[in-house]
């Protein structure tokens, strides 16, 4: 579903060339839960970002349920974006003072659905994300850290995406309310979701069916059901 | 994104902050209502002094003694010229076919004695056609006739004020006798009221016939206005042309540069007269409108604050397929709802505001839908103008920065 082959990122900073990535290839097919791993700063929100369309490559190609979309231009790539992905972010970024109902319905307005329609998808969504009825009207800033992650959970997913993206997605959580995060991500994922998460911390991975590892803007290791492909599997 | 949507994120976003959003609203609302005031107190001015002129008669023309010029072409002072007399009016009537009437007339003031009371008022002598070309309305009495005028009667028709000056106020004074500059003249009529005038009250007045005025009062032989009817406003123009030509030929006077008259229809006055006030009220506008500059200023501040305090959001905005213009859209929206909000405020409190002026001071104000779609369109313009910058600095963030924005 999608597919990105030799991809890199530089950042330049003046006469310094910072690569980031350098040289990324792997695919990811529909209902797979996937984590990256890897140390801090080897790159794995750089690739998210990317594989998120908020970002596009120096090199290399990334297809999109078949498209190259590695050339898209901005407007372009914001209409695969309001379609096809759903994101999760560390830090939640919830709308503050809002009803958690009009905080999941936001994406549906960019996609032109019609006001009736809205309320009943971000409903169903706030439910299958592990909330409540009675969440529903209940200001942002009002929840716990678990409820506002959940929240944003159900956000990512009210436009049907074909992927969702989570970037550290427990990292501003402690370890009981993280755990009841990727609860719901694993039977969001059993329900047939494709799951991209990016942690840099162990234990969280091992809810994943797919480890991909990388250091150093490289990929070093890629598990499936505790099957490794080889290095030289992935270089190919 | 829906249009609904979009005023409904960018009505959201501005209620956030309350009190923010007062005080940078206030801005506007000062300068809107400013100018909303401004132009209605010119309008007001205008319309006022437009229905004064109009009240004095219709299709009108005025003729004035001009300069009367030495062979030195030196001016022996302005309006000084002794030249214009019962016979030129006659003439003009007479002569010219599409004159529908002539009222010459000289005025002066005197002082008016009666049982003791005295006042100091405009003396005008006239002839009968005065009446009607000047729509002097008889509330008791009756005005000056043909045959006072042949007669050099001494009497006299009062205005409201006058009487009420001489004799205390709604008394009866036909009959009664006042001194004008130590001659006794008999009241014969008083005229309606004709409300006040920023050239002097009509009401304060006393008209006698022109024969007695000339002859007995100052002791001239010329008169100091001829009013000419004309039958037609399409005629105007022509007229003055005639009239023109006429009078040269009449005092001798080749060169129409040294007459000896000026010729001022009604339009001309009332022309010159707007012209002034309009001149003043768009001054008077123009330094409300710095108000409005100002208060621009201080929506394009709060817009840059918010883009920035609002950057994480956007970034999820964008995140979640907002393009950079639905972005830009967004806060353009926000700042022209602001301003719009002053606009409609600042338009409600100036209305207001001129009312009050007309209420306590009776100062004439005139709120026009011109003035009422102007300041709309300007409070919309404000909202473009001050808030684009700040939206498309919005628009242009990289979203991954401003996702991750402390
Ligand atoms: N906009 C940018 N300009 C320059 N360098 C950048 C930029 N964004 C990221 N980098 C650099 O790219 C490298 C990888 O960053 P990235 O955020 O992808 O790391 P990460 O794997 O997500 O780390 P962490 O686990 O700490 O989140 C870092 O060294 C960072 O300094
Ligand atoms: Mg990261």
């Amino acid at each position: 579903m999608i597919e990105v082959k030799n991809i890199t990122k530089v950042y330049k900073t003046g006469d310094f060339e910072n690569k980031v990535l350098k040289g990324i290839s792997f695919s990811i097919n529909e209902g797979e839960f996937v984590a990256i791993i890897g140390p801090s700063g080897s790159g794995k929100s750089t690739l998210m970002h990317i594989l998120g369309c908020l970002d596009t490559p120096t090199t290399g190609q990334y297809f999109f349920e078949g498209k190259d979309v590695s050339r898209f231009s901005d407007d372009e790539l914001a209409e695969i974006r309001k379609r096809k992905i759903g994101f999760v972010f560390q830090a939640f970024n919830l709308l503050p003072r809002t009803t958690v109902l009009r905080n999941v319905m936001l994406p549906l307005i960019y996609a032109n659905v019609s006001r009736s329609k809205r309320e009943k998808i971000a409903k169903k969504a706030i439910i299958d994300a592990g909330l409540k009825e009675k969440h529903f009207y209940r200001l942002s800033n009002q929840l716990s850290g678990g409820e506002m992650q959940r929240v944003a959970i159900a956000r990512s997913l009210v436009n049907n995406p074909s992927i969702i993206l989570a970037d550290e997605p427990t990292g501003n959580l402690d370890s009981k309310t993280g755990e009841f995060v990727m609860q719901t991500f694993e039977k969001l994922n059993k329900e047939g979701r494709t799951i991209v998460l990016i942690t840099h911390e162990k234990y969280i991975a091992e809810n994943a069916k797919r480890k991909i590892t990388i250091r150093d803007g490289e990929i070093i290791e890629d598990i499936t059901n505790g099957i490794s492909k080889s290095v030289q599997q992935i270089k190919e | 994104m829906f249009i609904t949507d979009l005023l409904e994120e960018s009505y959201s976003a501005i209620f956030a902050n309350k009190t923010r959003t007062a005080l940078t609203v206030l801005g506007i609302v000062i300068g809107i209502s400013s100018v909303i005031v401004m132009v209605s107190l010119g309008q007001g001015a205008t319309s006022s002094i437009e229905t004064n002129i109009e009240s004095m008669g219709s299709n009108l023309i005025t003729i004035m003694p001009g300069f009367q010029r030495t062979f030195s072409q030196v001016t022996s002072g302005r309006g000084s010229a002794q030249t214009l007399t019962i016979e030129d009016a006659q003439a003009i009537l007479t002569e010219i076919p599409f004159v529908k009437n002539v009222a010459p007339e000289l005025s002066r003031r005197y002082q008016i004695i009666s049982k003791g009371k005295n006042t100091n008022t405009q003396v005008i002598g006239t002839v009968a056609s005065y009446q009607d070309i000047k729509n002097v309305v008889i509330d008791e009495g009756s005005f000056i006739s043909d045959q006072n005028v042949l007669n050099q009667a001494k009497v006299a028709v009062l205005g409201p004020t006058t009487r009420d000056d001489l004799f205390g106020e709604g008394a009866n004074a036909i009959g009664e006798t006042i001194r004008i500059n130590g001659i006794n003249f008999k009241v014969i009529g008083i005229t309606k009221p004709k409300g006040g005038s920023s050239f002097g009250s009509q009401d304060d007045i006393v008209y006698v016939p022109i024969t007695t005025a000339q002859k007995i009062l100052a002791g001239v032989n010329y008169v100091s206005t001829i009013s000419v009817q004309i039958q037609n406003s399409k005629l105007m123009n022509q007229a003055k042309l005639e009239i023109t030509n006429l009078l040269l030929q009449r005092h001798n006077i080749t060169d129409p540069q040294l007459a000896d008259f000026n010729i001022v229809s009604q339009q001309d006055i009332i022309e010159s007269a707007s012209s002034i006030i309009n001149t003043m009220t768009i001054l008077l506008a123009a330094i409300a409108s710095i108000s409005l500059i100002v208060g621009g200023i201080g929506i394009m501040n709060m817009m840059m604050t918010t883009v920035t305090e609002r950057t994480r959001e956007i970034g999820l905005r964008r995140a979640i397929g907002a393009k950079k213009s639905d972005i830009g859209l967004q806060f353009l929206t926000e700042s022209v709802m602001l301003t719009f909000l002053g606009g409609v405020i600042g338009i409600i409190l100036g209305i207001l505001i001129s009312y009050g002026i007309t209420f306590f001071t009776n100062t004439a104000t005139k709120t026009s839908l011109f003035s009422i779609i102007l300041a709309f369109s300007v409070s919309f313009l404000i909202g473009v103008i001050f808030g684009y910058w700040p939206a498309q600095k919005a628009a242009k963030l990289n979203p991954i920065e401003a996702l991750r924005y402390e």
